[in-house]
């Protein structure tokens, strides 16, 4: 069956709920790093957390546009019945290449903020500590967070998401089975090393 | 019969999770979400056991209060309710829970990192009694126009020589936006600023979930010559003595007799002799 379609959660509840207590807190913590362990088999290019991120949140009311090819797309249609929507009105995006940039991405209305997308992306490594000084709402003064795989102009586009507050877009870091939040509340600093 | 687990169906949990991200995104943002009909009636906490429902699994420990008090109907009821369809622990102890689901009010232990707090709130707009309109009410949130409320505020303070606001008084949330603290008692309001744990908010009825994620200021609405001042019963609790923890009023007999004991019954269990 090597050439057929992978299964999703084993315990579709479980599975669900579990992936979500990670995203919540690490978009109620930016910069904290999660693993979300589970037995999630995704078919390449998905990455375990990104594809447990999409399962958990994405249904037929919630749109998504990704760029994994044809393989991952059947897994993920199949298996959250997500429709397709252009890049610039879907409500969760995935990213497993170059991600789209956060402009071109739906921010919701100053009325309905909460219409602004999810962008998943998936990365080369997440590690707390080092890396990038966030603060904001869920962080007690600073917290560090490195992000290898990201283009070089994240922390411009990231201060232009930011500074449109409460419109912005929100960002799931995914690396392996590991995940990390940026909500579009967090201010980005890159740390200038000594 | 069997139901699904913690009773809402996979797809509502979906929509309600996708409500409470965003609502954690955008701090004190009241998010519109599908409330669905719970067995219990509007005003009993339809909101809050949603928003427990949709985050709750095997390994958590809930508790929940109604007015502080662990052993009320409301609290009794709902506490049950998760233990029978989600098969979880559940405690009295404000320490050993993972979720505690209040109504009115904030535990007097501090709560720590790592813990949930899931307000039911009956009206989640802060400005519905001076704007009813909830297309007008809408924009003023858009514009963070909250004029209205500063001249509600200073009013009272006019007419009474204080805020006349002793629960439900309005917080501004991350400088952003204005916030029902739901009904709690002002004596709370300070409890909700740069609180270590995660503070969700569910109002069925009104059908919108607000968040306040960890460490975010939380800031009773005042003026620097009138600074928030919230009021305590002066007196000590009868039972164990506190000066520090709010008080509730009993009435003893009907000749005048009253006295004042902890509204957090596992606070004042922890302290009495």
């Amino acid at each position: 069956m090597s050439d057929g379609l992978l299964p999703g959660f084993s315990d579709a509840v479980f599975g669900a709920q579990g992936c979500f207590r990670a995203i919540l807190a690490a978009l109620s913590e930016p910069g904290t790093v999660h693993a979300l362990g589970g037995d999630l088999a995704p078919p390449a290019p998905l990455c375990p957390a990104a594809a447990a991120v999409v399962l958990t949140l994405a249904d037929p009311d919630a749109s998504l546009v990704h760029d994994a090819g044809p393989v991952a797309d059947a897994f993920l249609r199949f298996h959250t019945g997500a429709p397709e929507a252009e890049l610039a009105t879907a409500s969760f995006v995935l990213a497993t290449g170059a991600m789209p940039p956060l402009a071109a991405l739906t921010p919701g209305t100053d009325e309905i903020p909460s219409a602004g997308a999810t962008l998943v992306v998936q990365v080369e490594s997440i590690e707390e500590g080092e890396g990038w000084t966030l603060s904001g709402p869920g962080i007690d003064g600073l917290r560090r967070l490195k992000v290898t795989g990201l283009p070089d102009d994240f922390p411009a586009q990231w201060a232009a998401n930011h500074a449109r507050f409460p419109r912005g877009v929100d960002v799931i870091l995914c690396a392996g089975d590991r995940l990390a939040g940026l909500p579009r509340s967090v201010t980005l600093a890159v740390t200038l090393e000594a | 019969m069997t139901y699904s687990y913690a009773f809402l169906d996979e797809a509502t949990k979906r929509m309600i999770r996708r409500a409470i991200l965003k609502a954690v995104a955008i701090p004190g943002h009241q998010v519109p979400f599908g409330a669905r009909e719970m067995p219990l009636p509007y005003g009993w906490g339809t909101g809050g056991i949603q928003v427990t429902a949709s985050i709750i699994g095997r390994s958590d420990v809930l508790k929940v209060i109604d007015q502080g008090a662990d052993d009320t109907t409301n609290a009794v009821s709902i506490r049950r309710f998760f233990a029978r369809t989600a098969g979880v622990a559940t405690t009295t102890h404000t320490a050993e829970a993972s979720i505690i689901q209040t109504r009115h009010r904030i535990p007097e232990r501090v709560l720590q990192p790592g813990q949930i707090i899931v307000y039911q709130v009956p009206m989640p707009e802060p400005l519905s009694r001076l704007e009813p309109r909830v297309v007008e009410s809408t924009k003023l949130h858009a514009l963070a126009d909250y004029g209205l409320m500063q001249v509600r505020l200073y009013e009272d303070i006019a007419r009474h020589g204080r805020s006349a606001s002793a629960y439900n008084h309005p917080v501004m949330v991350n400088g952003r936006y204005l916030m029902s603290p739901s009904p709690i008692p002002a004596f709370d309001n300070p409890k909700m600023d740069r609180m270590p744990a995660l503070q969700l908010f569910g109002a069925g009825r009104e059908k919108r979930i607000y968040a306040v994620p960890p460490y975010t200021s939380v800031k009773s609405l005042d003026f620097e010559d009138h600074p928030f001042d919230p009021i305590r019963a002066p007196h000590p609790c009868a039972i164990c003595g506190a000066t520090d923890s709010y008080l509730d009023e009993i009435v003893t007999d009907d000749v005048g007799g009253r006295m004042f004991v902890c509204s957090d019954t596992d606070h004042c269990e922890e302290r009495a002799p």
